[in-house]
């Protein structure tokens, strides 16, 4: 560890008991970008369960938006150390996308406009635990945090919650998506600090 | 020989303010063996409870075995993280480590002959300030863009060196509030770059340095007015 | 924030014996060649990523670990790096 500079990150941080090992407490809502922010027109949007038969399941955004939504509040972990507590989104759970949806596969690849992509097990997206959110607050969401429509899985590091999402291809084996190719976790678990590949 | 590059810690100096928002540190940095006008070094600072932020800064200064002390501005981003730390926590005598220098391409080395055209936009000014410190008889043409007169780093210095050293021209362009007598504000354009710099049949070196949005317009100006691309180098910052 | 390819030399001096920004890419994608210091990069994320000036795929990617660099160059065909004349 390098020296401590004397007076430096008191300010904007806090540690918690409760939080995840190594998280620090944040208030406000740090924008963690690897590319252009890709805009999509509400009208050209449309996300997309294609299953490991190539048979395909999708919503445009009228369809999407008329589906059961719930609003729920979770607190989420960013792998870059910070986590918010208590934030408040509106959306649909996956449970209600997968309803239709026959795959023996048991992982899932999220795959977004502008080409990000990180995997996920069926498992964890579901009873549940996962969801498409459109709304952020109460306010729509902006497409710094992914909007239109972002994944959002709680209980893992939060490179997992897929900005911009479009589509989940179900994978009879685990394969690493954008981050987890670079270094970081298959799996992503806060818990257990599961931040790179090996922890 | 390679050099490997490793943290190191530096002593703060000495510490002078050049605008109301943006304050150089002087380091002295154990080790250190130079610079080239251009390049930056990476910033690591850590808190007591082991948090890590680390970020690149441009040093200032042109390096001598006589004058062997990294400069650096510092631009405090309000938002920012690291920045406000440097502009008004640090003080002298504080620590802070230091890896570099690092760079061998947005870089000016005085083996080249050929005029020189500097384009800053706001605090991109820090590396091309170097440049023109390290600066022997090649003709200089800084165009330098910043918000108001009072947000230009250097102001007292380059007047004077435009003064003392033949060769040295700076040209302001002010985007929000000009002085007296300078016109309208305006943001950097074609007729700013084509009166200010030089006609592209003297081949000059052009560096670019300032916000992403900023590099992308004075650069395509500059290959439009017909400056060979590969003769012109840019660096880029996010944040204004 | 965009930054561009100048900000990688920090990290990227951990992993070669050399600068590498002014090293020459080739984008696998579409075949553009230039120095890693016109890469744009993209941070913060989780890592740094250095996409492509011409089609903005990404080249690089660079993930700093405590202990370890990680180093993904699958978007780039060729690096050509300058070395010190002897």
């Amino acid at each position: 560890m390098g020296i401590i500079s004397r007076g430096f990150g008191g300010r904007r941080r806090e540690s918690l008991p409760g939080l995840p090992p190594g998280q620090y407490l944040t208030h406000d809502f740090p924008v963690l970008s690897a590319g252009p922010t890709p805009r999509i027109p509400l009208d050209k949007w449309k996300f997309t369960i294609t299953t490991e038969t190539g048979e395909k399941h999708s919503w445009d955004w009228k369809e999407f938006t008329a589906l059961p939504s719930e609003e729920f509040t979770v607190d989420i972990h960013c792998v870059t150390k910070w986590s918010k507590l208590g934030t408040t989104w509106k959306g649909v759970s996956l449970d209600t996308l997968f309803e239709d949806v026959e795959s023996a596969a048991d992982y899932t690849m999220a795959h977004s406009y502008g080409g990000y992509t990180t995997n996920v097990p069926l498992d964890d997206l579901l009873e549940g635990k996962a969801w498409l959110v459109y709304e952020f607050d109460g306010e729509p969401l902006h497409p710094e945090h992914g909007g239109p429509v972002r994944l959002i899985v709680p209980h893992l590091y939060f490179w997992k919650s897929a900005k911009w999402v479009n589509g989940l291809e179900m994978l009879n084996d685990d394969e690493p998506g954008f981050w987890e190719a670079g270094g970081y976790h298959m799996y992503g678990d806060p818990w257990r600090e599961q931040r790179y590949q090996g922890d | 020989m390679i050099k490997r590059i490793t943290w190191r810690a530096a002593t703060v100096t000495a510490v002078r303010w050049e605008t109301k928002t943006a304050r150089t540190l002087v380091l002295d940095v154990p080790g250190w063996s130079g610079h080239l006008p251009g390049q930056h070094v990476d910033i690591r600072l850590t808190a007591d409870d082991g948090y890590v932020a680390q970020r690149s800064y441009s040093i200032a200064s042109a390096w001598s075995p006589s004058s062997p002390s990294v400069e650096l501005t510092i631009q405090r981003l309000d938002d920012g993280e690291v920045s406000p730390y440097l502009t008004d926590v640090v003080e002298v005598g504080d620590k802070i480590e230091v890896r570099g220098a690092i760079g061998n391409w947005f870089v000016w080395r005085d083996t080249q002959t050929a005029p020189v055209l500097l384009i800053a936009g706001g605090s991109g000014v820090v590396p091309l300030m170097a440049m023109i410190r390290a600066r022997g008889r090649q003709p200089f043409r800084l165009i330098y863009s910043v918000r108001t007169p009072e947000d230009a780093a250097y102001a007292e210095e380059l007047r004077h060196r435009v003064r003392e050293n033949p060769g040295l021209d700076v040209h302001f362009v002010y985007t929000r509030k000009a002085p007296e007598g300078a016109g309208a504000p305006k943001r950097i354009d074609v007729a700013t770059i084509n009166s200010h710099g030089w006609p592209p049949d003297f081949e000059p070196d052009c560096y670019v340095c300032g916000p992403t949005g900023f590099v992308e317009t004075a650069a395509d100006i500059l290959v439009a007015l017909g400056h060979a691309p590969t003769r012109v180098r840019t660096e880029r910052f996010g944040g204004a | 924030m965009e930054l561009d390819g100048n900000a990688l030399g920090g990290d990227l001096s951990t992993v070669f014996a050399t600068d590498v920004t002014d090293a020459v890419f080739v984008c696998a994608g579409c075949k553009h060649s230039g120095v890693v210091a016109t890469l744009r990069v993209w941070e913060p994320a989780p890592g740094l990523v250095g996409r492509c000036p011409n089609c903005t795929d990404v080249i690089v990617r660079l993930v700093r670990t405590p202990t370890r660099v990680f180093l993904t160059l699958t978007g780039a065909s060729r690096l050509e790096i300058p070395v010190e004349q002897p």
